[in-house]
């Protein structure tokens, strides 16, 4: 059984005092946010998801599908640091599938840290607010970490095109799967892309989009040919090594408990040393949990964790399930700079945060009683 | 206690649904004028045959104001979210067949498959400042393809006719639309994805797990399926 919203309300309340306790500073955002801003940030995803609406003089507009971002442009326009802020309110998500723990509509209560100075001493003191608040309930934490993924990337000895086309889809694994596997050799050259590459060699660009009929389009012959310039490029660029997309494979799979999960990527950083920053700012994270009270000893690192969610989180990413089937996680979060550089057009304003969904923490804890 | 049974209300679709049913035992006919939407099933009591739109059938389907229902698959998956759990699919027609594609310029000699749209459409975002738009009107069907092929920087467009033409006049880069035979795309200079089917589509018979069903209309539609031979879905 789902918690009574009067439950969910009393619950949301108390969370949300616990955030202000920890010096969160309270804000409120409005429930119809401009569509065109997460839209651009989210695509379809969002659409899929969001309620939207119209509103005679402000055009396409969505029921707050979440707080991080109304927050992040609050926050821009304040711009000091380090700031803390809290928030609680509905938030709305269509569902395809009913099921139990999936609302369409719901409280959530988050909490935001600002801060450019020691990004790891942030991301454990976020965690461990959230990890001390939700210890009656004994959720299953799990931790990750995007930016070693991001880092290893980036230190793959082929070229930027593929390197960038690869960050793209580190959040669409299948994607991500089908081009690391090209990329390494793994998976023929598709037939119809040999055919255009030995075409290519004997005729212009210009003379095969002659051939192909008339041009019809927004993008333009240009855009074609430099993508075409770029596919010959990339045919002539050697596969990845399979050491390398060995070792990126056993980055991607690691699961372990955190203290492990650290001694085995200093091994790998032997292999991929562009993962070494990445791999230090975890250690220090874990220490700086320690420093919170987190027992690390036992807490469990996904290097994955966090590939599937909305793709803004680009650093530290944390969960804790409930073991229900079928449900969300009860609370999640994680680093997103990425997003307020987006969003802050090139400023960047680093920060980490998290939401609770407090219905969940009240059935939880009816069930219990 | 009647068991209602929805069907296209004109077409060949409607002579096709009626062809079927009539080879197995089941005729059904028009009835009244030329102009009127009713019909009627000879054979078997107790059956109320309802002319409805083809693009209704869904709806009327999920809410269970009818107990069956002839429509193309690709309607029931794109109007209905998690169709499993509102209708059950009793037997595909052999009839109706249409495909739901994915098209791009025949122009852009780069692009073949999904991974080339891809692509694509990241350098076109770059370029012109907003997504790759592709026009249809299955939006949850296209949706719900791209996004299990994990394709980014797309934005789907809403198009509820003559689809194809949306690319020369510049509202959209690439269309998802339903084709049986390709013509109307050549004529649009358009081009099939090869790795593009999101949906076969073909004209089904489904039951509408929220009719009801009293025991009586449960004992016909054993009856029905019978005479149809058709098994009746356990869960159903």
């Amino acid at each position: 059984m789902t918690a009574p919203r009067a439950a969910e309300r009393a619950e949301a309340e108390r969370l949300f005092a616990a955030f202000v306790a920890a010096r969160g500073e309270p804000v409120e955002t409005d429930i119809l946010q401009p569509a065109d801003t997460l839209l651009d940030l989210y695509g379809e995803d969002i659409r899929a998801r969001a309620y939207v609406t119209h509103d005679p003089l402000r055009g396409e507009m969505m029921l707050r599908p979440d707080f991080t971002v109304p927050v992040v442009q609050m926050h821009m326009a304040e711009d000091r640091e380090p700031a803390r802020y809290c928030y609680m309110g509905e938030v709305f998500r269509k569902q395809d599938t009913a099921s139990e723990g999936r609302a369409s509509e719901y409280l959530q209560v988050g909490f935001e840290l600002f801060a450019r100075q020691h990004p790891a001493g942030a991301d454990a003191e976020v965690f461990a607010l959230f990890a001390r608040l939700l210890a009656p309930l004994n959720l299953r934490p799990v931790t990750g970490d995007l930016g070693i993924i991001l880092a290893a990337i980036d230190g793959l000895k082929t070229s930027a095109r593929r390197k960038a086309a690869l960050t793209r889809h580190v959040w669409r694994p299948r994607r991500f799967r089908a081009l690391l596997d090209r990329f390494a050799g793994r998976t023929p050259v598709p037939p119809a892309r040999q055919r255009l590459l030995d075409r290519l060699a004997s005729d212009s660009v210009d003379a095969l989009i002659e051939a192909a009929g008339p041009f019809v389009g927004l993008r333009t012959p240009e855009e074609i040919a430099m993508r075409a310039r770029g596919l010959i490029e990339d045919a002539d660029t050697p596969p990845i090594s399979a050491t390398e997309a060995t070792i990126l494979d056993d980055l991607l799979s690691l699961e372990a408990a955190a203290p492990a999960a650290l001694a085995h990527l200093r091994e790998i950083t032997a292999d991929l040393p562009s993962i070494a920053p990445a791999v230090d700012t975890f250690a220090d994270r874990l220490a700086a949990l320690e420093a919170e009270g987190v027992d690390i000893s036992t807490l469990p690192f996904e290097a994955s964790h966090g590939r599937t969610t909305l793709e803004y989180y680009d650093g530290f990413v944390f969960s804790f399930l409930a073991d229900r089937p079928g449900w969300p996680p009860v609370a999640s979060g994680g680093r997103y700079d990425a997003l307020t550089a987006v969003l802050g057009q090139g400023r960047t304003l680093p920060a980490v945060g998290g939401v609770i969904r407090p219905a969940l923490v009240a059935t939880l804890k009816g069930d219990d009683a | 206690m009647t068991l209602k049974i929805g069907v296209p209300s004109k077409g060949r679709l409607m002579e096709k649904t009626f062809d079927w049913f009539g080879a197995r035992g089941l005729p059904m006919r028009r009835a009244g004028t030329e102009r009127e939407y009713s019909g009627a099933v000879d054979g078997i009591d107790g059956i109320d045959l309802v002319l409805l739109s083809a693009g209704e059938i869904p709806r009327e389907l999920a809410a269970g104001r009818i107990h069956l229902g002839v429509t193309g698959s690709d309607l029931v998956r794109d109007k209905l979210a998690d169709w499993h759990s509102q209708v059950a699919e009793l037997a595909p027609l052999g009839f109706g067949h249409a495909d739901l594609i994915i098209a791009v310029p025949a122009a852009w000699i780069d692009v073949d498959t999904l991974d080339d749209l891809d692509a694509a459409a990241s350098a076109f975002r770059a370029v012109h400042g907003h997504r790759l738009r592709i026009a249809t009107k299955y939006h949850r069907l296209v949706r719900d393809f791209l996004t299990e092929q994990g394709i980014a920087d797309y934005q789907l467009v809403d198009s509820q006719g003559a689809t194809e033409g949306t690319v020369k006049n510049l509202t959209a880069e690439a269309i998802a639309d339903i084709t049986s035979t390709g013509e109307t795309l050549r004529a649009n200079h358009l081009k099939i994805l090869s790795d593009g089917l999101v949906h076969s589509s073909e004209a089904t018979l489904y039951a509408a797990r929220h009719a009801g069903w009293s025991v009586a209309e449960r004992q016909l539609l054993k009856r029905i399926a019978g005479r149809l031979g058709l098994a009746v879905p356990a869960d159903l």
